[in-house]
């Protein structure tokens, strides 16, 4: 199976002020389509940097990145805003809903951007919800909804569009055990029902149990790469 | 892109209906732009119309001719000596000015006049039966006198409504009637239809008209017989004119024996004159509406761009999100866009039916004329949307700008 991600000595250099600040030092990493990766690390161990460029948010100062064989590294605002909207989704840890927007229109974000018909982007973001258990729950502001539920419209915005990885950064990181659970066990379906590449960053160990492979980072570098049989699976 | 902009204006009419207040604030300055603009312009078209037609009141391609030297707004200026004019200058002008059409003249002196036990003063005017068809009177009841009646002095006059309404009951047929002018009793022979204001502000309609030679030899009793108070002529053509005039000039210079350099004992007036006064007043008026209207569009665009960057900074991490799944700059320049243009033609929309409003309050409480001007409702449109684009360009540059990752993590 060809790789969804190949990274060749990617490096990121921030100047702040006459400082230079290097986030990122000879990144090399190959993430295949289908794994469920945990990117763990200290904080300043460049795991955001990391992911801001996977997830074409930012570019590298220097290497490569290729996204489903495609040279991602120097490309126009415009197609990274493309790729963010076809193969990528986000979670992030604080939701990040638009407030007094309902449920469904959250959800419907990615669909409006590729510039479906209403009629359309409503039907999947309603779809979208249901897979995450909020069925019913379309027309609930933000704030008439639990943490929980609140990330679990979030992911449903990361997958409506499809896409092909979804990026979870610290997801149950504002969130109590029980619904941390819930929304580790609907990404672990995501991943394991519908091939959806997963990469999550995390600093808690039993959440990065959830997945396959384990990164670990440390001051701008991969320090520490594992791969493992997933603990829950035969467990539950 | 068309379920875009319709989202877009979707989510921009929500956004604002949540923030009525601070909208409604925003708004002001476009409402009170577009609305003094709109009552203004509905106020000034009301006058130039009630303008136009007092003008077309004088009659059509009308010249007067005035002794002595007047000012512009019509004030009589050298008045001792104002017996320049005669009526024997009209005969002749009119036989030597192939352009007149007609001519005639008139003198006009305030008198009692009296009807039983009714008493009015008003101006009593000897005219020549040709004055009535240059000035373009008509008639409601009876007719005008004729040249028979001005060659025997007979004793017939015409009255105005104003008079009319004076002098007589409600209703009351005046056709036949007696009245008494300065002691002379006189039959009325017609009713003039009304006029109203003269483009001078006089009410047209308060007059009585009386065959001149009756006038000057048992009502005026004048010193010098055949002097007149003006001459009056006419053209075929409104093009005519200046030529008529030129024409008037040289035949009364001739007769008044004027020479080279001496000024002229008279001076004439066309009705254009008098309408190209008019015109640069409502001139003026539009320039000033302009200013008013610039300023304050100035002022509410000002506050357009001042909430849309208060509501750029607070909604950074929406823009963050959006650009996350996928938006791109367009996008988000558009949505700030559409968010100002719908700020400022909601304003628009609002000072046209405030404007509206005040303009009918205009006509009800003062009494002034107005018309509804669709073309300034129209312009008041475009100019509140180019208000909108113009001032919103800058805070949606701003947002499209922004970069997402910061944006992401702004607090």
């Amino acid at each position: 199976m060809a790789s969804l991600i190949v990274c060749e000595d990617l490096w990121k250099i921030y100047r702040v002020g006459d400082v230079e600040v290097q986030a990122l030092r000879g990144i090399n990493l190959t993430i295949d389509r289908g794994e469920f990766v945990a990117v763990m690390g200290t904080s300043g161990s460049g795991k955001s940097t990391l992911m801001n460029i996977l997830g074409c948010l930012d570019q590298p100062t220097r290497g490569r990145y290729e996204l489903d064989g495609m040279d991602v590294g120097a490309a126009k605002p415009d197609l990274l805003a493309d790729l963010r909207n076809r193969q990528i989704g986000f979670v992030f840890q604080s939701f990040n809903l638009i407030p007094r927007t309902s449920a469904l229109e959250n959800a419907q974000l990615p669909l409006f951007y590729r510039g479906l018909s209403i009629k359309e982007q409503r039907k999947q973001a309603a779809a979208a919800l249901q897979r995450v258990g909020l069925a019913g729950r379309e027309q609930h502001y933000p704030t008439q909804l639990s943490g929980g539920q609140q990330q679990r419209v979030a992911i449903a915005r990361a997958l409506v569009g499809a896409p092909s990885i979804l990026f979870a950064d610290e997801p149950t990181g504002n969130l109590d055990t029980a619904s941390s659970r819930e929304i580790m066990s609907i990404l672990e379906q995501l991943n394991r029902e519908d091939g959806i590449t997963i990469i999550l960053v995390t600093h808690e160990s039993d959440i990065a149990a959830y997945a396959s492979r384990e990164l670990v980072m440390k001051d701008g570098q991969i320090v520490q790469d594992v791969r493992r049989a997933p603990h829950l699976t035969g467990v539950l | 892109m068309s379920a875009f902009i319709l989202l877009t204006v979707m989510t921009a009419l929500r956004i604002l209906s949540r923030n009525r207040l601070r909208a409604g604030l925003t708004m002001l300055g476009i409402v009170i732009g577009v609305g003094a603009v709109i009552a203004m312009v509905s106020i000034g078209q009301g006058a130039r119309a009630a303008v136009q037609a007092q003008v077309a009141s004088m009659g059509t391609n009308v010249i007067i001719i005035m002794p002595g030297s007047t000012t512009v707004s019509g004030v009589r200026g050298g008045q001792g000596g104002a017996v320049t004019l005669t009526v024997g200058d009209a005969a002749e002008l009119k036989k030597r000015s192939p352009l007149l059409s007609d001519t005639g003249w008139a003198k006009r002196d305030v008198m009692q006049i009296v009807n039983g036990n009714r008493n009015w003063n008003g101006p009593v005017n000897g005219i020549s039966p040709s004055y009535l068809t240059i000035r373009d009177w008509s008639f409601t009841s009876g007719g005008p006198f004729t040249h028979t009646d001005l060659e025997s002095a007979a004793r017939v006059a015409l009255i105005g409504q104003t008079t009319l309404e004076n002098l007589f009951d409600f209703g009351e047929d005046a056709i036949g009637a007696t009245i008494r002018i300065k002691n002379v009793p006189f039959q009325v022979v017609g009713v003039l239809a009304p006029k109203g204001q003269s483009a001078q502000g006089s009410d047209q309609d308060d007059v009585i008209f009386i065959p001149f030679t009756t006038a000057e030899r048992k009502v005026f009793g004048s010193q010098f017989l055949g002097s007149v108070g003006a001459l009056f002529a006419s053209t075929e053509q409104s093009a005519d004119l200046p030529e008529a005039v030129e024409q008037i000039r040289e035949v009364l210079r001739a007769r008044h024996r004027l020479q080279g350099e001496q000024a002229d004992d008279f001076t004439i007036r066309t009705q254009v004159d008098i309408g190209k006064v008019q015109e640069s007043t409502s001139q003026t008026l539009t320039v000033m509406l302009f200013a008013i209207a610039s300023v304050s569009l100035l002022v509410g665009g000002i506050g357009i761009m001042n909430i849309l960057l208060v509501s750029v900074t607070e909604r950074t991490r929406e823009i963050g999100v959006r650009m996350a799944v996928g938006a791109k700059r367009l996008h988000i320049l558009m949505q700030f866009l559409i968010e100002a243009v719908t700020l400022s033609l909601v304003g628009g929309v609002i000072g046209v039916a405030v404007g509206i409003v005040g303009a009918r309050l205009t006509t009800v409480i003062a009494g002034w004329p107005t018309i509804i001007s669709f073309d300034a409702i129209a312009t008041a449109f475009v100019f509140s949307l180019a208000v909108g684009l113009f001032f919103g360009l800058y805070p949606a540059n701003k947002a499209a700008r922004l970069n997402p990752i910061e944006a992401l993590r702004y607090e």
